[in-house]
């Protein structure tokens, strides 16, 4: 008798939905047969047997929600002549290495309204809980309908819906004129979009993930930021440039690194990293409608926490202002995109200990939102800053002598940085842990900044 | 072991077995049967892969070769030694063909200190130096000038050897594989350009992407002699592989290969495949499966008997249940792994 247990069918998936079962019980099956349907967050995939038997028993009933991966969901009875392992011991393998979710649970969305401060919103809007990837789509599909000039571009944008799914319905809704699949070859379609930006459109370029973005580097510093100033004020390239940056999970050194810091040095650019969905709507609504080159940095992890996001006809935010997300009085903690999570919780763990947080969301890197930082500093005097990046020429790195500059006279620590640790990132999942940013860290931070020890 | 072997069988491998019968060249029925057992033991790897993966025992991406086996085994036959490879992210085949260890390679895919990589790679970057592998790399198109670099080495030391620069269908239209080829033409080096065109890039059909489905076509411009070769038939690619290296051996410069080839799983372990049907996929495995071919050869040619195939895969899934045991049981790497090897 072997276990059919639930698969994880992606890198951050821990549980799925049983959608369909294709084989009832009693059937036989051989390797390569169709079992079940999943569905996760970013896909519905057919799960396949791999091994030859009779399903003796089907433990989990179709449409069941939430089953945990490595979850029994089936039995499956083996006549075959070579078995495998034995299955309960493969389970108890399982068992004993935890998975990276297991260990250290991704820090959960806020439960208050993140806005309810703030004063972009106005008073008494509905809110509507979305994703940020649904918000992303929103985005672009509004003003898509707004601006006939447009236009996505990038790899499986159009018919896949996009690698991580954030173009969902686009090329239903807009066709293939405007929603555009394109080869693998990102330094040629960067380089076409500024050529179509020169051209009088409005480009929002998808790069599968940053990573890759790195091929077409010199299209974006450049060609694309460059050009205005070079040319004496006459042309202009509007282009957003966006995807996913930043460590994933588990995918190792090539696939999992923050670029931030990169983007942000460039003149010429607008660089917009959001960690809300209604931050990620709303600046999105604006980098496609902004004259200059922007690049819009997401976060796969991020794309399917869910946030309130303002339920209005056209949601447009400010490019260039932080946002304090939570006022405090003893000490400044610092971030942008997935590390606000990060600093919401270590301020949940500081107020335990009677340590009030003020927590700022810094939204857009290129231009810094210095004076809301340096304004927090002079209320709190001291300052954490967080980010996933490598620390050298870090974010954090630009804000701790931005501190020294504009408020070294209010400052009563230094100014102290946690950021992703100075390698490539590893793969083994103890070491992925050691490489990243971690809660206890920023606590361990801001309370040596208070001299609490 | 496979390229001793193979190399060894065909010092005497005049002409291709006939077709209606009895083989009896000893030397292409050794090769034939290698074939049938390197190709199997990919195949099993694999699928124990994608079983420690749904276990939640391999994390992050992982790409199975399911379905191209035949491409990897009947090119390694045709090197010696002291020749390179170099491929993309989908590279647990060539790493096996090469001779590495199954346990090395798949304690890398679970991030254990005994992998090839200390458990710092993981599935799409590892490399061993004594087997002349150099990568598994993730990102599109970048291996193939660094695998014309390799080339430009052995020209350089006027060495003898080749590199073989796998890649995909997809990765073929970056640029960059466009300029290695101008530079290895203009410069006659050594290197074997064996595009696997499994048909898709990702949920993309070639014909979606590339003006020019014809792959092997694209030395044209250049001047790079290319070849399509059916890529589920091990020997035709071992024929095509031995020209293709003798070629670049006696210093005519680069080769182009356009293997036809399939895969049968999903892109990575998170694929919908909602672009092709499952009648395509089953058409495949059931009508061109280059194991099970050579698996029917083998029989009706009477060099092996039913028995004897049972008997190779019980072998073949006894060495990858200890390499699984082997990769699940070892420890992960020590914190300290963290900051070595950052710089020499
Ligand atoms: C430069 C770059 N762009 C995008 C990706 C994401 N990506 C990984 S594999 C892949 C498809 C490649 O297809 P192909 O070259 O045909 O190889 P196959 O996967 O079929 O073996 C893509 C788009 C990447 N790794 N690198
Ligand atoms: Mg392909």
């Amino acid at each position: 008798m072997t276990q059919i247990l639930m698969p994880a069918l992606s890198p951050t998936m821990e549980e799925g939905k049983l959608a369909k079962w294709h084989v009832k019980e009693g059937d036989a099956v051989k390797a390569g047969d169709i079992l079940a349907e999943i569905e996760t967050d970013k896909a519905t995939m057919e799960f396949e047997a791999v091994d030859e038997g009779r399903i003796a028993k089907i433990l989990v009933p179709e449409g069941a929600e939430g089953v945990k991966v490595n979850e029994p969901i089936a039995e499956l009875t083996q006549e075959g002549e070579v078995s495998d392992a034995p299955p309960a011991r493969a389970a108890a393998v399982a068992i004993k290495v935890e998975t990276p979710a297991a260990k250290a649970p991704l820090p959960v969305a806020p439960k208050s309204n993140g806005h309810a401060a703030g004063l972009e919103i106005p008073e008494g809007v509905e809110m509507v809980t979305m994703t940020v990837r649904d918000a992303l789509r929103d985005a672009m599909a509004e003003e898509m309908r707004r601006d006939d000039t447009v236009f996505l571009m990038g790899e499986e944008v159009a018919q896949y819906q996009g690698a991580y799914k954030i173009s969902q319905g686009l090329l239903e809704e807009f066709g293939e004129r405007r929603v555009i699949d394109t080869p693998i070859t990102e330094q040629g379609f960067a380089g076409l979009g500024v050529g179509a930006a020169f051209g009088g459109l409005k480009p929002i370029i998808e790069f599968m993930t940053f990573n890759f973005a790195m091929q077409a580097m010199d299209q974006i510093v450049n060609s694309a930021a460059k050009t205005l100033y070079m040319s004496g004020g006459q042309m202009g390239c509007p282009i957003v440039f966006r995807g996913p940056n930043g460590p994933a999970a588990r995918v190792a050194a090539q696939h999992s690194q923050d670029f931030s810091a990169w983007y942000a040095q460039i003149p010429g650019l607008k660089v917009i990293s959001p960690y809300f969905a209604a931050d990620a709507k709303g600046l999105l609504k604006a980098a496609i409608r902004d004259p200059n080159p922007v690049v819009f940095l997401e976060n796969e992890i991020v794309y399917g926490r869910s946030f309130p996001v303002p339920k209005m006809d056209d949601f447009v935010l400010p490019i260039g202002k932080a946002r304090v997300i939570r006022q405090g009085s003893h000490i400044t903690l610092v971030a942008h995109s997935i590390s606000v999570g990060l600093i919401m919780e270590a301020a949940d763990v500081l107020a335990k200990e009677g340590i009030e947080a003020e927590l700022i969301d810094l939204r857009t890197l290129r231009p810094l939102d210095t004076d809301t930082v340096v304004e927090s500093v002079k209320k709190t005097n001291r300052i954490v800053t967080v980010e996933q990046g490598w620390p050298v020429c870090s974010i954090g790195a630009e804000i701790a002598a931005v501190v020294v500059d504009q408020a070294f006279d209010y400052l009563d620590a230094p100014p102290l940085r946690i950021t992703g640790k100075d390698v490539p990132m590893p793969y083994a999942a103890n070491l992925e842990r050691l490489a990243l940013p971690t809660v206890d860290e920023i606590v361990a931070a801001a309370k040596s900044a208070l001299y609490r020890n | 072991m496979a390229r001793a072997e193979a190399a060894a069988a065909a010092e005497n491998d005049v002409e291709h077995r006939p077709a209606n019968g009895t083989n009896q060249d000893p030397a292409a029925a050794a090769r034939l049967k290698a074939f049938y057992r390197d190709m199997l033991l990919i195949r099993r790897f694999e699928e124990k892969a994608g079983q420690l993966y749904g276990m939640g025992l391999i994390g992050g991406f992982c790409h199975l070769y399911i379905g191209q086996e035949a491409v990897v085994v009947g090119m390694q036959a045709a090197l010696k030694p002291e020749d390179q490879v170099i491929t993309t992210y989908r590279d647990h085949g060539h790493m096996l063909a090469c001779g590495m260890d199954p346990g090395g390679v798949m304690a890398e895919l679970t991030g254990r200190a005994s992998g090839y990589s200390r458990g710092k790679g993981g599935s799409m970057h590892m490399f061993s130096k004594e087997k002349n592998f150099f990568g598994g790399h993730g990102i599109v198109g970048a291996n193939v000038p660094i695998g014309t670099g390799l080339a430009f080495a052995n020209r350089y030391k006027n060495n003898g050897a080749v590199c073989l620069t796998y890649f995909g269908d997809g990765a073929s239209n970056q640029g960059q594989v466009f300029e290695s080829f101008n530079m290895a033409e203009l410069w006659k080096l050594p290197c074997i350009y064996i595009i696997e065109n499994n048909q898709y890039a990702m949920g993309t059909a070639v014909k979606r992407s590339t003006s020019e489905v014809h792959m092997y076509k694209r030395g044209a411009a250049h001047n790079i002699p290319g070849e399509a070769v059916d890529g589920m038939d091990v020997e035709a690619v071992y024929a095509a592989g031995r020209k293709a290296v003798e070629w670049a051996r006696s210093g005519n410069g680069p080769y182009i290969l356009e293997m036809k080839t399939y895969r049968y799983r999903g892109h990575s372990m998170s694929d919908p495949a909602k672009y092709r049907t499952r009648e395509e996929v089953q058409q495949m495995r059931e009508q061109h499966d280059p194991i099970d071919t050579v698996g029917v050869r083998l029989v009706r040619d009477g060099i092996v008997r039913e028995e004897d195939l049972k008997a190779f895969d019980r072998d073949v899934r006894q060495i990858i249940n200890r390499a699984a045991e082997f990769a699940t049981e070892s420890p992960e790497p020590g914190p300290d792994e963290l900051y070595t090897d950052v710089l020499k």
